[in-house]
């Protein structure tokens, strides 16, 4: 092993190392937030709208599914424009982001609907809760203790694939550092530190949500 | 320019050969890592479960396109010159290792306490219990997730063409460079990816539906 490992290089872009970590972090929260909307609306569309909608959007989840998200970004990036809709790449890579998790998103929400049974909303009246106190006891936090692992594991991996954005040069952490090692040539050192950096803000995640879990969401022990 | 015409379009076809040659390599080389991951990780030596759950949360906290340019950078540290397809089908083996290790070893862990123990009664050692009564129990188990993740892993070989493998994707980004029909051409590709994924996702839920009536 004759290798000189330059790593001075890598750490002297450090201001565009963290730009990009933290484009990562705002595409991803801004996709997890809006894909969030479209995956209820979807839940809500699967669960009670008419069979055309529920064919519709299971057509959807499973074109999702079981395509690469390199193609779809690449379709909204690259095929959008010939029907007239011209998107910069941080746009189309949120855009093909919300499109993916939305997919995701819409079964983890139904679940989450289909876990709270309509017994339970009775027995909730029954004794003598208020309207809102039902909602929010018997409805919404349960349903958000059932869906919470997957949801928050959603968004670990949705981060992690928004690195595929770089592929139409977005300006997140991979693009950042495909810059950098464009300019020094030292693509072993850039690749490993934000591989690094990757790594450092799932365990950051996975800490954070387990912490918010623990301290709001622990099921009372049954009796 | 070239025009889009049939010749084009049968060579973006052809190379889902490559796609599915790719995967179908990550999956045995996945196998083969994944029953080593599963078998520490769910093993009784302290230093090796360790080891399998780093290895397994490495690999699940890094983007998988960071993995396969490592891998594509890592071995010439070391004098050794790999070619993208090499470092494709390594990066993508040791990912699917991580991910099968840990499908297979919940797989292990939920069969049965007394299994185990009844078999010990009977006087079997560590591999006989696992060769004769827990993995035949435990691949029943795993056959859904495992399906469902080799969907995951024909759609992570597309990755593959950022290092300049030339399969589906790669071969439909050059097709399109000198044509310029985007949509038509990652269309055509996206729909073959579905047509491979979709028929192992089904799979995957109708036997998952059927074990879940099976263990009511």
């Amino acid at each position: 092993m004759n290798y000189a490992f330059e790593f001075g290089q890598v750490f002297a872009a450090w201001d565009e190392l963290l730009a990009g970590a933290l484009r990562t972090l705002w595409l991803s929260a801004a996709a997890m937030a809006i894909g969030m909307v479209v995956a209820v609306l979807g839940a809500l569309g699967k669960t009670n709208g008419p069979v055309a909608l529920r064919w519709l959007i299971d057509a959807y989840i499973e074109l999702i599914r079981n395509t690469p998200f390199l193609i779809q970004i690449f379709v909204v990036f690259f095929g959008l424009p010939a029907i007239g809709i011209r998107l910069e790449a941080d746009q189309a890579s949120l855009l093909a982001l919300v499109v993916n998790v939305g997919a995701y998103g819409i079964e983890i929400i139904r679940a989450g609907i289909e876990s709270i049974a309509t017994g339970q909303v009775e027995a909730g009246k029954a004794l003598g809760l208020k309207p809102l106190q039902v909602f929010r006891l018997v409805v919404l936090k349960p349903a958000i203790q059932a869906i919470y692992p997957s949801l928050t594991s959603q968004f670990i991996l949705l981060m992690l694939n928004s690195s595929v954005c770089s592929a139409i040069a977005a300006s997140e952490l991979t693009g950042a550092a495909n810059d950098i090692q464009a300019r020094n040539f030292r693509s072993f050192e850039v690749y490993f530190v934000v591989t690094g950096i990757y790594f450092a803000l799932s365990l950051l995640f996975w800490g954070i949500f387990a912490l918010i879990e623990r301290r709001f969401l622990r099921q009372p022990a049954p009796r | 320019m070239r025009s889009l015409g049939l010749n084009e379009i049968l060579f973006i076809l052809a190379a889902a050969r490559w796609t599915l040659l790719l995967s179908a390599c990550a999956f045995v080389g996945g196998s083969v890592g994944g029953i080593l991951i599963a078998l520490m990780r769910s093993g009784r030596i302290k230093a090796l479960r360790w080891f399998a759950f780093g290895y397994i949360k490495l690999f699940q906290g890094t983007p998988l396109l960071m993995q396969l340019v490592l891998a594509f950078f890592v071995p010439g540290i070391f004098g050794i010159d790999v070619n993208p397809w090499g470092a494709a089908a390594l990066g993508l083996s040791l990912h699917a290792s991580a991910f099968l290790g840990e499908i297979w070893r919940g797989s292990i862990e939920v069969v049965p306490r007394g299994q185990w123990e009844s078999s010990a009664a009977l006087g079997l050692r560590y591999w006989s219990q696992m060769r004769l009564v827990v993995l035949p129990q435990a691949f029943r188990i795993a056959i859904p997730p495992t399906v469902g993740f080799l969907v995951q892993l024909i759609k992570g070989t597309s990755l593959a063409s950022i290092i300049g493998f030339v399969e589906l994707t790669r071969a439909a980004q050059v097709i399109n460079n000198a044509t310029f029909h985007p949509f038509t051409i990652f269309g055509i590709v996206g729909l073959t990816y579905f047509a491979l994924c979709w028929p192992l996702s089904a799979y995957s839920k109708r036997m998952e539906r059927k074990l879940a009536l099976a263990s009511r």
